[in-house]
């Protein structure tokens, strides 16, 4: 089941994602956003395959609620009427893809030789069911062991790492707070009429 | 079928990024350079929430809250900014926007 909903969810986020930059029928902006719009929706999907399930609400209503609402306020503000297809420049669509592949190679070769991706008779996993959340790990010596106890991001959960008093995150909480508050100035400043 | 390890979540949010960077080099449309670039952010996110589930640890997650709080602020400086120069010169093409070249 598992399986089957991490297909389902990262073909849809990957395929959206590539109708977001390369869509062959519309150059509009509202279409790319409304494909970003799945995107998130998508990834929020493995972050609940993943445990992460405040994460996974808090994406679903900053990303595709406040943040796409944003966009797609601007793009309307704007009135970007669609422009006379300008020809793309060959030369540079075609660089920028052969240079996007050959990094994502280096990246996938990395991560094959680290993580043994081929999936052949020397990646075993073995799972064994606990209690309380459950461990893999994988036979053979390779890849990681993993104890997974306790990394189930639920909102208590992740209070509790946020705001401990050993260890949490009360000073960087605190920051970002201040950096949302500039943010804020900033934009009544920018969008002011005049700019003096 | 074989569960889904940390390496096809690394290798999706890759793929993720890599689009993303793609949109950021190729598009001229400074609306959709800005979509690529919250999708290369959410990328990160992706990567970010796979290893703190595989090493069992939380420390993955409150990162990828505060990533998101800044995303948002960032989002909102820089829409504002695309419309100050879409006040002052009508276009949202980046080929438009060259008087800094030299």
């Amino acid at each position: 089941m598992e399986t089957i909903l991490f297909n389902i969810f990262s073909v849809l986020a990957v395929l959206s994602a590539l109708l977001v930059v390369v869509n062959p029928l519309s150059r509009n902006p509202v279409t790319s956003a409304m494909f970003l719009v799945t995107t998130m929706i998508s990834i929020s999907g493995l972050f609940v395959l993943l445990n992460a399930y405040f994460l996974a609400a808090v994406q679903i209503l900053v990303y595709a609620g406040a943040v796409m609402v944003l966009f797609l306020f601007v793009i309307m503000l704007l009135d970007v009427q669609e422009t006379a297809r300008r020809r793309l420049r060959v030369v540079s669509l075609v660089m920028g893809i052969l240079s996007v592949g050959a990094l994502f190679g280096v990246y996938n070769s990395s991560l094959e030789s680290t993580y043994e991706l081929e999936i052949g008779d020397s990646l075993e996993l073995v799972e064994a069911n606990e209690i309380d959340g459950f461990r893999s790990e994988f036979v053979g010596g390779r890849g990681l062991v993993n104890d997974v106890e306790g990394a189930v991001g639920s909102t208590q959960a992740l209070g509790q790492e946020l705001f401990s008093s050993v260890n949490g995150f009360i000073l960087p909480f605190e920051i970002v707070s201040i950096l949302l508050l500039v943010a804020m100035i900033g934009v009544i400043l920018l969008s002011k009429k005049e700019l003096k | 079928m074989i569960e889904p390890t940390l390496s096809h979540y690394l290798l999706v949010s890759g793929a993720l990024f890599s689009i993303g960077l793609l949109g950021v080099i190729v598009r001229r449309n400074l609306l959709i350079i800005y979509m690529s670039l919250e999708l290369m952010l959410n990328s990160a996110n992706v990567a970010l929430v796979a290893m703190s589930r595989f090493n069992g640890n939380l420390d993955g997650q409150v990162m990828v809250f505060f990533i998101i709080t800044v995303a948002a602020a960032e989002v909102a400086v820089g829409l504002a900014l695309i419309v100050a120069i879409y006040r002052k010169r009508q276009t949202t093409e980046v080929e438009d926007l060259a008087t800094m070249k030299l």
